[in-house]
């Protein structure tokens, strides 16, 4: 089974919502498509379940064009945000619901509910009602009857938006888990970068309905193709900085000088957007030539294990992300430094021209 | 919107309704019409007269001084239901069951069939062995409905307001279940006094249920016909025959099928034209709201 | 201004509770100290908004008492407590502008109109609400209308601490951290104790200078971002605090060595002691995944482990790690190498905490 779009079009009321996108999504692969609210990633996947049909292009299944089909006569299934289940049936009974429609063998419906409870660790509330359960639990149950049923393909929009951090951990390593061993595709809308990460398989980045860049998720987050795509993929997003490459150095917004090391030597003479991400950026010095800043504290954000720090100075706006917790008042003075061999380059048009050789990835 | 996969079959799934209504409202409206365009005079011989019974409906003064008493009666009703049900909902207690008990009491009216209401009246009312009428004339007050058509009156509109506030007080009521308590509890700790609470919490909030509500009763009212007719038939002399029962006289005692379709059809466009306008009025006041807060 | 204090206090939604279990706040004793910015911070059912709600006066305890600066407030209602409050919801008064909610709060008591113009233009100015000042507050944007009901509360020279309901829920993401430090400035501007209760460690811990985390109707420790992180007090805060969260695992003293499962820990002497010491049978050793050092290769009092799972994270990765039967998560930052199959691991000991009984037991490293 695999998933082609077509340069799919989709235009609603004069808007494009989705502009003119390209996917070949293989068979048995795990697909984020990640994105910011109304990147289009709802819309794409409507459109792959068959929910809507493309203004242009083509959608294939496994070779057959599937454009007009409707979505009762494609083999797909949807989780969604909100936790939506046959309140007046058991567990039992929303999980067997597909399969009761298919018409299939009750012994053979009890046997797949079986199995698929307990993939999801649900087989003891078989028979309680989903609105005696938790939210993780009422969750669980929904993605059981998108489970059950075999499909071709699974489309998860933003299943774990209204759960709390704690489950939203347990959960993407158990759908990282659980899909390796299966041979449907999976696409699974995000807005985190971090989300993306934690799924691993393959990303696609979207931005205004446009696709921007489609791999695998490591390489799409350690070589993005260019400063959009940086900035959709970074969490804290990407530092940006203006510079001038001239001669034998640059300079960042025509005061901080420094000399082009050997990575950088590459470059030709012109202005370039240069981009840092926040956990390069550090308060102790990494490497001979690291750049030291002076600049004040805007806010220490603490995440129980991690600590983003928004700092400025007249010339800069960035974001540092520190591991472990560190206290900073507000407008507090220190040094941040900034690693020029962890430095990505773009041109003025936003295109790549440089990523620094170590963090090329994998 | 998202447009969903197009297909024109789902015109044939409202094929049964449009029938439905054809037969219910369109089919009936048009024979009405059609008479009122017509003289009849027997099964076989009508004459065609255009204009002419709409003409001569908006000259009758007996019609047009119904039409007067009909205004006076829905303005009335209306000045004193809608305030009446929104003091009583904001009284009923909000949980419990003294909440159901009391949604029960109230809603009573609201279940009693329109020409019942007339003749509970009617019999309350009486001087002889009605309570109302007897304790009234007790007290040395002359009350008689036949005779006195102030007294007449006064016993429709109270009649009507008990028959109908709990309509509006249920409307509230659910209006009110439906604001957050965060909203309360703010308010409280804001220091608001009761009525800055009601001005500024409860009213705004109220605004959509109580535009239904005036205008439900607005309709209601001005097609009111039972409950008069039941209780003073009219009287004394013409002083409570409203529009509706103008008409019923008309069509059937006098059985002048022309001029009644005629003013059938006037009667039904000023209740159209006045909802309409009641309508957009309040429809455009919040949208001035909105365009002047943008 | 205002020193809040609970004392003996204890909550139950049932009349006649019998088991701890019937108590949506078991017994506490707690002060926040004037001027403090402080968090409450547990997952849903924990009892937080309980007790926001007894603090505001919404909810009346079943025993014990709340003071304000020292004086018994149980039996005053929230209008009198001079407190103000910020919804998970924004309410605002949909038929007035900006300046006259702002207003409302002054104008109910009877203030002053020069007076309360002039104190709205300040507190508008700090929220940066000013162009917006005309606007009807129904047209507003949901930060907006948040910043509008926290001005209600900031106007008022009289209001003695503010509360915080999950005030973020409903914010855009790109716009929380501008809010946040809003209300950072505004705690040091106006000085007055803030109490922010939420289930997200990232607002707590930036907003708090002191958190206290609740389980299960009780508050199991009350300390600094840092302390929640480096020292938990209780199993619950090193699970809760952190993504991934710390590593548990129940331990027990055989023959002058702490076993796992059936794996020896090499650790120091005190941590032996006090585990050989340990009165209860629930004995667990506890390590952040931060602090677990990986190896690739043997090293000196390593521990062999097998690698389940590699989650690269972009700057660092997650290990899933197993030592025998037990699992556990490690962090390494990019530039380590990354192991494959199999793994040796070191837990430092001044980074590994010992808990009895679920709560933590101070160990003497000699």
């Amino acid at each position: 089974m695999s998933l082609i779009l077509e340069n799919v079009t989709h235009v609603v009321n004069g808007a494009t919502h989705i502009d003119d996108i390209t996917l070949e999504l293989a068979p048995g692969s795990f697909n984020v498509l990640l994105g910011r609210t109304l990147a289009g990633k709802t819309t794409l996947m409507r459109l792959m379940a068959g929910l809507e049909r493309p203004t242009r292009g083509r959608i294939l299944m496994d070779g057959h064009d599937v454009t007009g089909i409707s979505v009762r006569h494609r083999n797909v299934s949807m989780v969604y945000q909100q936790f939506i289940n046959y309140p007046s049936l058991t567990v039992y009974e929303n999980i067997a619901s597909p399969l009761k429609l298919a018409r299939v063998d009750k012994r053979e419906i009890d046997r797949r509910v079986r199995e698929t409870a307990e993939m999801l660790h649900i087989e003891h509330l078989l028979e309680r009602y989903p609105l005696e359960l938790s939210g993780g639990q009422q969750q669980r149950t929904a993605m059981g009857r998108a489970l059950v049923k075999d499909a071709d393909v699974i489309l998860f929009d933003e299943p774990l938006v209204n759960l709390d951090y704690k489950l939203r951990e347990e959960f993407r390593e158990e759908l990282r888990a659980l899909f390796a061993a299966r041979n449907c595709i999976a696409v699974y809308a995000t807005t985190e970068p971090g989300e993306a990460l934690a799924l691993g398989g393959n990303a696609a980045v979207l931005h205004e309905g446009r696709l921007l860049q489609y791999g695998r998720t490591e390489d799409v987050y350690h070589r993005p193709r260019d400063i959009l795509s940086a900035e959709m993929f970074s969490e804290p997003p990407i530092n940006v900085v203006r510079g001038l490459v001239s001669g034998s150095e640059i300079t960042f917004d025509r005061s901080v000088h420094f000399p082009l090391n050997d990575d950088l030597r590459t470059l030709i003479p012109g202005e370039y957007q240069f981009g840092v991400r926040a956990s390069h950026l550090s308060l102790t010095p990494q490497a001979d030539d690291d750049l030291e800043l002076q600049v004040k504290v805007d806010l220490a954000e603490i995440s129980g294990s991690e600590t983003f720090l928004h700092v400025s100075n007249d010339l800069f706006h960035l974001v540092v992300h520190l591991a472990g917790v560190h206290e900073f008042e507000v407008d507090q003075r220190i040094t941040v430094y900034f690693p020029t061999h962890k430095v990505y380059a773009f041109d003025r048009q936003g295109t790549v021209v440089h990523i620094p050789s170590r963090l090329a990835g994998v | 919107m998202n447009d969903k996969v197009r297909n024109n079959k789902a015109w044939w799934l409202i094929l049964p309704m449009l029938l439905l209504v054809a037969f219910s409202a369109i089919i009936p409206l048009m024979t009405v019409v059609n008479y009122s365009v017509q003289d009849v005079f027997d099964a076989q011989t009508r004459y065609f007269t255009g204009t002419e019974w709409f003409v001569q409906m908006l000259n009758d003064p007996a019609l047009q001084s119904a039409l007067g008493r009909q205004f006076v009666f829905s303005l009335t009703i209306l000045a004193i239901e809608v305030p009446l049900g929104i003091g009583i909902a904001l009284l009923m207690p909000k949980k419990g069951w003294q909440a159901s008990a009391v949604l029960i009491l109230v809603t009573l009216p609201l279940l009693i069939p329109w020409n019942v209401v007339g003749s509970i009246w009617q019999i309350f009312t009486r001087g002889d062995i009605g309570l109302m009428g007897w304790s009234l004339r007790e007290l040395g007050y002359s009350y008689n409905i036949t005779r006195s058509p102030l007294d007449a009156w006064i016993t429709i509109i109270i009649m009507d307001v008990w028959h109908w506030t709990p309509l509006i007080a249920l409307l509230c009521y659910s209006g009110l279940r439906a604001i957050p308590e965060a909203y309360y509890q703010a308010a409280r700790i804001d220091r608001a006094s009761r009525w800055a609470i009601f001005r500024y919490i409860q009213l705004p909030k109220l605004t959509n249920v109580l535009v239904i509500g005036i205008l439900l009763r607005f309709m209601h009212s001005f097609m009111i016909y039972a409950e008069p007719f039941v209780l003073t038939g009219g009287g004394p002399g013409s002083s409570t025959t409203f529009l509706s029962q103008a008409l019923a006289i008309m069509a059937t005692a006098q059985f002048d099928v022309g001029p009644s379709a005629a003013f059938s059809l006037i009667y039904f466009l000023i209740i159209l034209l006045v909802s309409w306008v009641f309508y957009t009025a309040i429809m455009n006041m919040q949208k001035d709201k909105k365009e002047r807060g943008a | 201004m205002a020193e809040i204090a609970l004392k003996s206090l204890a909550h139950s939604y049932l009349a006649t509770p019998g088991s701890p279990e019937d108590y949506a706040i078991r017994e506490m004793t707690h002060v926040w100290q004037q001027g403090g910015a402080y968090a409450l911070l547990g997952p849903s059912g924990c009892g937080k908004s309980t007790l926001l709600n007894i603090i505001s006066g919404l909810l009346e305890p079943s025993s014990g008492e709340v003071l304000f600066d020292g004086q018994v407030v149980n039996a005053l209602s929230p209008e009198h407590r001079n407190i103000a409050q910020v919804f998970q919801f924004p309410v605002v008064y949909d038929t007035m502008t900006v300046y006259d909610n702002l207003a409302f709060p002054l104008r109910n008591v009877g203030t002053s109109e020069d007076k309360v113009h002039e104190r709205v233009l300040e507190v508008a100015d700090v929220l940066e609400l000013t162009p917006q000042l005309k606007r009807k507050a129904k047209n507003l944007s949901a930060d907006e209308k948040q910043k509008v009901s926290m001005g209600r509360g900031l106007v008022r020279d009289d209001v003695s601490a503010i509360l915080f309901d999950e005030p973020l829920t409903v914010i855009d993401p790109q716009l929380k951290w501008k809010l946040r430090r809003k209300l950072k400035e505004i705690h040091q501007r106006f000085n007055i104790t803030m109490v922010y209760v939420t289930h997200d460690q990232l607002e707590a811990s930036t907003f708090a200078d002191k958190i206290a985390v609740m389980y299960e109707g009780q508050v199991v420790q009350f300390g600094t971002p840092r302390e929640l992180f480096e020292r938990p007090a209780h199993t619950f805060v090193g699970y809760f605090i952190g993504s991934p969260g710390m590593n548990l695992f129940d331990v027990r003293a055989r023959d002058g060595e702490i076993v796992a499962g059936d794996t020896i820990i090499p650790l120091g002497r005190g941590i032996y002691d006090a585990v050989a010491k340990a009165s209860s049978n629930n004995v667990k050793l506890g390590v952040r995944p931060e602090f677990v050092e990986v190896h690739v290769a043997p090293v000196e009092g390593g521990i062999e482990v097998t690698v389940d799972d590699i989650q690269d994270l972009g700057t660092y990765s997650i290990l899933s790690l197993h030592l025998g039967d037990i699992a556990l998560k490690a962090r390494i930052d990019e530039d380590s190498p990354t192991p494959h199959n199999n793994a040796f691991i070191r837990f430092p000991d001044d980074r590994i905490g010992l808990y009895v009984d679920e709560f933590r037991v101070e160990i003497d490293h000699e």
